[in-house]
């Protein structure tokens, strides 16, 4: 195997890793200028995270040995997405084991982590708000497949790298299963990452909260990682939407002229996702919980209505 | 390109049709009703643009001055009256609702199979239309089912026969304003006799044959 190639996937990941904060910096402060508020500065996130970093860890009596070592396997679950998953180049080593059955098995697992330690911590909250991200994640996750299962479809391949070369070799072109997709997606990871019409990523002791529920006990480091493994976690499903939906301008092979256009192309895209995401934020109302399902009953139904039309097989 | 660009619009008024069955609020659908028409009068005007019809010019200005302007202003009007902007209409089963959606948009593209995506995409449309008239209850909302409906047929006409004669369209948009009308007529002396807005509350009024 290449080692230039083995470099450019731990490059790639550890760019991806230092870039998410900003990516949530730029929502933030599109939402405070939409808001008529004083934006924090776009790299507020970087020094909420190192003040986290240095502060004291706290952890109740109750919490046991996987209250703490949760973070950490979140943290380095969410590096190995971040390294399979193409960002501005395709035939990166770590694309060779990008399955979307894979990616969907390992957010899946962060997911399972997550809840073990909210109900760790024997606290209400805790207990609360893992029910709930199951609860949501058991809907979302189907949603999720099959959305992705359509594109897998029209590139006869599940491995990501070869469905995005597929569908780069359309400009452009017009497919009811791949817009159906799309906003099936688009519902998924709104609902996945937390984002406000299900969830509010800025709650911060309410009782409709339902990921920051989870990790309310987390202090310190662990916080901050965790912190940072949802930021990374955004930013991964914004580099899927970009790159199965959009993929303009992503570099094939290890060239250096088309790397430099990927990586401008990658990052453009991601602004406009980032102010989009911003926009959305603002002007949709957060829905009671139990009106979640429907939303991703919209994004499920979608996603098969991608999958039916590709089967009868007129694109 | 254009043509391209015309099968985008169709998608997304599908996409507005969903929208249109799992939303349960008044203000909100007749939002969507506005989107879904200027969806429709810019697919008629790319159409238009790319035949050089000047009819279908004429045709996409109707749209979006009587669908997208006049009806939802008078839809409003009614709704304030009415005193029903804040109601909302709970939508029974919508789970349910939404796989029937589903198979409704899959029946008709095994239906049209052999010619072309897009004729099916506006035949879902019109269906979908179909499938808000007979699940919702308000009689508010019936009325975007049924004028969801007519801009399914529309879509039809435009895509698979480039726009209906002349004639006809007039026709067609001045008896759909009159509709208009004529429900606001009608639902203030339902609301008269029933007291509710609530079609299902009709079958209130037959006699008992005992």
């Amino acid at each position: 195997m290449d080692h230039s190639k083995i470099w450019l996937t731990i490059i790639q990941a550890l760019l991806f890793a230092i870039s998410a904060p900003l990516f949530v910096g730029i929502t933030r402060w599109v939402k405070c200028q939409l808001q008529n508020r004083t934006a924090p500065s776009v790299w507020q996130p970087y020094w909420s995270l190192n003040k986290l970093f240095h502060k004291e860890v706290l952890t109740a009596t109750t919490t046991s040995i996987l209250f703490r070592i949760v973070p950490f396997l979140v943290f380095s679950i969410t590096l190995v997405i971040a390294a399979t998953i193409p960002l501005f180049i395709i035939n990166a080593t770590g694309s060779t084991f990008a399955d979307v059955i894979v990616i969907i098995g390992l957010f899946a697992l962060i997911r399972f982590l997550l809840a073990l330690a909210g109900m760790d911590t024997g606290t209400a909250f805790g207990g609360m708000g893992a029910s709930r991200e199951m609860f949501v994640s058991s809907i979302a996750e189907p949603a999720m497949a099959m959305a992705l299962f359509a594109v897998a479809m029209m590139a006869g391949s599940t491995n990501l790298a070869n469905i995005i070369s597929h569908l780069t070799t359309y400009n452009l072109y017009f497919s009811p299963s791949l817009i159906l997709a799309a906003f099936g997606m688009v519902l998924v990871a709104l609902a996945e990452t937390g984002r406000i019409p299900v969830d509010n990523p800025t709650a911060h002791l309410e009782l409709t909260m339902i990921h920051e529920a989870m990790i309310l006990e987390y202090s310190g480091r662990y916080l901050a990682l965790i912190e940072w493994s949802s930021a990374i976690k955004l930013m991964l499903y914004a580099a899927l939407i970009n790159n199965i939906f959009f993929p303009w301008g992503i570099a094939h092979d290890l060239i250096w002229d088309d790397v430099g256009i990927g990586i401008c192309a990658f990052f453009c895209k991601m602004v406009v996702l980032a102010v989009a995401l911003g926009f959305a934020e603002v002007s949709l109302a957060k829905l009671r919980l139990f009106r979640v399902p429907n939303l991703l009953g919209v994004a499920f139904i979608f996603g098969l209505l991608a999958v039916l039309i590709q089967i009868i097989g007129i694109n | 390109m254009v043509t391209t660009l015309i099968s985008i619009f169709t998608i997304f008024v599908l996409l507005t049709a969903f929208v249109f069955i799992m939303q349960d609020r008044i203000h909100n659908m007749i939002n969507t009703f506005i989107w879904q028409s200027s969806l429709l009068a810019a697919a008629t005007f790319l159409t238009a643009l790319n035949t050089g019809k000047m009819e279908l010019y004429i045709s996409a200005t109707l749209t979006i001055v009587l669908k997208a302007i006049i009806i939802p202003y008078l839809l409003r009007r009614l709704v304030i009256k009415l005193n029903i902007r804040h109601k909302v209409a709970a939508i029974k089963y919508p789970f349910l609702l939404l796989i029937g959606a589903a198979s409704l948009v899959f029946f008709c593209y095994q239906l049209i199979v052999p010619t072309n995506n897009i004729i099916a995409i506006s035949m879902a449309v019109m269906l979908l239309g179909m499938l808000l008239l007979i699940t919702h209850h308000k009689a508010v909302s019936h009325i975007i089912g049924f004028m969801s409906m007519e801009n399914g047929i529309f879509l039809a006409v435009l895509l698979g026969a480039q726009g209906m004669p002349m004639a006809v369209e007039l026709g067609v948009a001045f008896d759909v304003l009159i509709a208009t009308v004529l429900f606001g007529v009608f639902f203030f002396q339902l609301r008269k006799n029933i007291d509710s807005l609530d079609v299902d509350r009709l079958n209130l009024l037959r006699e008992d044959v005992e």
